[in-house]
């Protein structure tokens, strides 16, 4: 039970937060805290040094991440933050560099660099916060949106289909792929963490309907109904096939790990390439 | 082949340049293939291994800048090399770049345009695109090398630049010079000056990552240094924290950000003037069509004809003051460029009711001595 004479407490993340940066600018209810506070988790469990990780985003409600936690990190242009943590890590291969962003800065302008990103296979984690629209500019239709839903700019109905962002990035090449969704978040940590000693190309995908746009324009009721809703329609299957985990309205939401597996790393056949040229033991581009 | 190389080479441009960023620091390149820079990837290719440096080939001219700034974060000097589309792909990231004060260097070869154009001739239509191309209020540096020799020279001076003022500095070449063969003369690191960006005299939690000092630069921590720092393209204050709904942080960031430059521009401008002294006409003119312009000044002066020369090294930031001062001697101008007027209105801005005449190139050949010379005699008359 609660009792008013503990002590206060801080808040078990705080180290990795910028607490001078609070209150953040995100909604009552959303999703993208429970995402942040399920990778964060996963650096505490790890007991990775904050000082050897960075943080990457684009723009958007889900890019603000960046700007939010106590390590090195820059909130780069509209979907450029994976070659701009290209960059990063191949001049410092020792950091683990993190990309955290939305489904339209990673899939819409940003579509490029994923699935290049991904072919590479660089050792990266991207975590993706899909709430199924431009959460920041106001809810509108996105790469996510599902078929027949409602945005600001798809008033009658979306005539498009998204992308199934597990099949994609699995096509692509990457090495470890998972879809979790905001009603998991201590599943999605322990995915998180698999991730971050993976070494290749990482990508999650973080179910988090938008609660104040998306939600409302599609009549999916408040936070706490979303969440259940969410519980009810996740499935696990045993072995995964993510061309089947398309997401349409009614269908089950089949999450959990898709892809796990290994193959050569861009980096390090980079540094192969480095040292054979240079005859020099060079890790780092650094000195 | 030699970690650096020493001595006299005969050597195309776009290479000259390579070898000059790997003497400069340059440990990264990225870049995405268009002629007529596709040499300086190449070269970049083959050399940066050997020197202990990463070679990136990107999916595109938008992840390319992306990437070298990324890189540059970490304290690597990096580069990307393109020409005009490529460079209009660019300018989003250029202005990241401006913002966020990171030192980069990109290698503007430059062909016929506008769009697609003429991919295998020079043109200089992406001057005044170099220095206004990205929204909003900036300044940057850009360079004009009118040889190869200065390919390679003025590639050190870029990436010194660069991280002297934390700005983007820009290469404006051209195919001429990009794909020309001459001598040049190649040195390595320590027969040149290298600039080295400036680091944080306080440790971590007393630094401020983007806390002027008094030339207006402020000291660059990167990242895996310990500093825990945030970077963003949002107007932010002296902790780099986003505060883009101030309005004084706002006003204050902008006008640093071109002030660092505007008021150093006396340190950063360079020019090679030839007979200004008693010259009653002035040419004018940067990269390749300085060349055609020195023999013209030479044969005008042969004939009697009181015609001095400035060619621009340093397009970025404009010598506005310089000419302003030639002004006062000086009865008219000649600018001659391969595009349709650029840098002239620059010349007209600076130098009151002097006449100011273009001498305009386009579809890909320089101007020839010659056409220069009848446009002097032409000028000449009036003046007098
Ligand atoms: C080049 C460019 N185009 C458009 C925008 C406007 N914009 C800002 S965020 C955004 C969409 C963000 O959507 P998403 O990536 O899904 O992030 P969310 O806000 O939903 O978390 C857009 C279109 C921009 N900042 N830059
Ligand atoms: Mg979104």
């Amino acid at each position: 039970m609660l009792s008013e004479n503990l002590p206060p407490k801080a808040h078990p993340l705080e180290k990795l937060l910028r607490t001078d940066r609070l209150p953040h600018i995100w909604c009552p209810g959303c999703g993208i805290g429970i995402a942040l506070n399920s990778f964060l988790r996963a650096v505490k469990k790890l007991n990775l040094d904050p000082k050897s990780i960075v943080l990457i985003s684009g723009i958007g409600c889900s890019g603000r991440a960046s700007g939010y936690v106590a390590f090195d990190s820059f909130h780069t242009t509209h979907g450029r933050a994976i070659p701009l943590a290209m960059g990063v890590k191949i001049a410092r291969p020792d950091l683990k560099v993190v990309v955290f962003s939305g489904d339209g800065d990673l899939f819409a302008i940003g579509g490029n660099h994923i699935i290049h990103a991904a072919r590479r296979n660089l050792d990266l984690l991207v975590i993706c916060i899909n709430n199924f629209n431009y959460g920041m500019t106001g809810g509108q239709l996105g790469p996510t949106t599902p078929f027949s839903s409602y945005t600001t700019t798809t008033p009658y109905g979306n005539i498009e289909h998204p992308f199934n962002l597990v099949h994609l990035t699995a096509a692509a090449g990457a090495s470890f792929v998972a879809r979790w969704t905001v009603a998991h978040p201590i599943q999605l940590a322990r995915s998180i963490e698999k991730a971050l000693n993976k070494r290749g190309f990482s990508f999650i995908e973080v179910i988090a309907p938008c609660v104040t746009l998306y939600a409302r324009y599609n009549k999916l009721g408040r936070p706490p109904q979303i969440i259940k809703y969410l519980k009810e329609i996740s499935v696990i299957e045993k072995s995964m096939d993510s061309s089947k985990a398309d997401i349409k309205i009614g269908n089950k939401i089949f999450v959990g790990e898709f892809v796990d597996v290994e193959r050569p790393e861009y980096v390090s056949e980079l540094y192969r390439v480095i040292r054979e040229k240079s005859g020099r033991k060079i890790d780092s581009l650094v000195r | 082949m030699k970690k650096f190389l020493k001595g006299t080479f005969f050597m195309q441009g776009d290479e000259a340049c390579a070898e000059g960023a790997i003497v400069a620091g340059c440990r990264l390149f990225a870049g995405y293939p268009i002629t007529p820079s596709t040499e300086i990837a190449e070269r970049m290719a083959r050399r940066l291994p050997e020197v202990g440096g990463a070679f990136i080939q990107m999916e595109d001219e938008l992840s390319s800048i992306a990437l070298i700034i990324g890189a540059s974060y970490t304290g690597v000097k990096a580069m990307t090399a393109t020409s005009g589309p490529g460079f209009s792909l660019m300018q989003e990231n250029l202005g990241l770049a401006v913002m966020t004060e990171t030192p980069i260097v990109i290698v503007n070869v430059m062909r016929g345009d506008p769009s697609t154009g003429q991919p295998t001739r020079a043109g200089q239509g992406d001057v005044i695109q170099a220095r206004r191309g990205s929204h909003g209020d900036y300044e940057i540096i850009a360079l004009a090398p009118y040889s190869v020799q200065e390919m390679f020279d003025l590639t050190i001076e870029a990436f010194n630049l660069s991280e002297q003022f934390r700005v983007p500095v820009i290469m404006l070449s051209d195919a001429i010079i990009g794909h020309m063969r001459e001598k040049v003369i190649l040195k390595t690191p320590d027969e040149v000056k290298i600039v080295n960006r400036k680091k944080p005299k306080e440790p971590p939690g007393k630094y401020l990552p983007f806390k002027p000092e008094e030339d207006l630069i402020p000291p660059m921590a990167c990242f895996g240094e310990g500093y825990g720092i945030h970077v963003t393209g949002l107007t932010h204050d002296i902790r780099g924290y986003p505060a883009s709904t101030d309005p004084k942080v706002h006003e204050k960031l902008v006008r640093r950000l071109c002030d660092k430059i505007r008021l150093n521009a006396d340190k950063i401008i360079r020019i090679d003037s030839r007979y200004v002294e008693n010259a009653e006409i002035v040419l004018v003119a940067y990269g390749t069509p300085a060349r055609s312009a020195i023999r013209a000044v030479n044969l005008a002066r042969k004939k009697g004809l009181k015609v001095g020369l400035v060619r621009l090294i340093t397009v970025w930031p404009f010598p506005y003051e310089y000419f302003r001062k030639l002004s006062r001697k000086v009865k008219g101008f000649i600018v001659a460029e391969m595009n349709y007027g650029q840098i002239v209105g620059e010349v007209e801005r600076s130098v009151g009711d002097r006449k100011v005449v273009l001498a305009s190139k386009l579809g890909g050949d320089p101007h020839t001595p010659e056409e220069l010379l009848e446009i002097i005699g032409e000028v000449y008359k009036h003046v007098e």
